[in-house]
């Protein structure tokens, strides 16, 4: 038996013992050290015995942590900026509130139009009738 | 004048202008921090914020209270800083070292622990920045702000399958830059 074919065979027995490799479960080692995700059974007897993925773990268990501590980290804003936010809001403000006044008066325009001219229609109409009544009394 | 975030909140949405810019008061450094994390540039962070409570104020009546303030403000901004990073064609991380100066209240009293958590910590921002945006905006937004992938997907017009693609790819760049591999040791396909 040559080399690469005892190298084979000691390869097919490894497989047959833990069916996972490493890259198999690479994607799942992250969301497991996150929390989001629990590996199988396979997956967790592999992990037992593989040292590089312990490592990865570890790793992943370690850049998480020093992820969430940067939530405590607060940048100090650039000078000006809560001046700034507040002058914008109030522009906004004023924006919204001159938007609503003219909506207002257009409403109550448009309302006092839509009154004149039903008030126009009504008058003509009884002026007609009136005036038919008028020729027929004639 | 209440000073509770949620009894700023309940203020502002019956009108009250002043418990309004109050909210702004008590939150813009901490929205601040995630627009320049999310941009990686103070100009971009600042029209950001600026969008971000523009937003905020004219949709505060559909702001129901289910979330805190934060978190909504947080997806805001997300929103805000993806539609900014849109509009640049380019990255700039030539200006990205001029970092502003942190304020960091858990100080360990260990020298050596707080060295490594120093180093690991600097080590981490540079890593940060070196990413993609698109990469960056997930994975702060995850794993630092703790969105939910259903969040992340809907403010950054992605899917959620996308939302998750991108968050693994972030963190096995990450991890690859802090604890580089030795040499003949290599790095698992992504």
């Amino acid at each position: 038996m040559t080399s690469r074919e005892r190298a084979d065979l000691r390869r097919n027995r490894a497989r047959e013992v833990d069916p996972v490799r490493c890259e198999d479960i690479a994607e799942d080692l992250a969301a497991a050290a996150d929390g989001n995700a629990l590996l199988g059974r396979s997956q967790r007897r592999h992990v037992e015995r593989c040292l590089r993925c312990q490592a990865e773990v570890v790793q992943y268990r370690r850049l998480l942590r020093a992820m969430r501590s940067l939530r405590t980290e607060v940048l100090e804003p650039a000078p000006g900026l809560l001046a700034d936010i507040l002058a914008n809001l109030e522009g906004a403000g004023e924006r919204h509130a001159v938007r609503s006044l003219l909506s207002g008066r257009r409403v109550a325009y448009l309302g006092g139009l839509a009154a004149a001219t039903a008030a126009g229609a009504a008058g003509a109409i009884v002026f007609a009738s009136r005036s038919r009544r008028t020729r027929l009394a004639g | 004048m209440p000073q509770d975030v949620a009894e700023l909140v309940a203020a502002a949405k019956h009108g009250d202008r002043e418990a309004f810019d109050e909210l702004v008061r008590v939150t813009y450094a901490d929205t601040y921090t995630l627009a320049y994390r999310l941009t990686g540039n103070e100009e971009d962070a600042r029209d950001v914020v600026q969008e971000a409570y523009l937003r905020a104020f004219r949709g505060l009546r559909r702001f129901r209270g289910d979330a805190q303030f934060s978190t909504w403000m947080y997806r805001i901004t997300a929103n805000c800083a993806a539609t900014q990073l849109g509009k640049r064609a380019r990255h700039r991380h030539d200006e990205l070292d001029d970092r502003a100066p942190v304020a960091d209240p858990r100080l360990d009293h260990d020298p050596q622990l707080r060295a490594d958590a120093d180093d690991l910590r600097s080590r981490l921002h540079a890593a940060l920045d070196a990413l993609p945006p698109r990469l960056r905006a997930v994975v702060v937004l995850r794993d630092v702000y703790e969105l939910s992938h259903e969040s992340i997907a809907a403010e950054l017009g992605i899917s959620e399958s996308a939302a998750k693609v991108r968050l693994h790819r972030a963190r096995h760049k990450l991890r690859d830059q802090l604890f580089p591999r030795r040499d003949g040791e290599a790095s698992r396909a992504v």
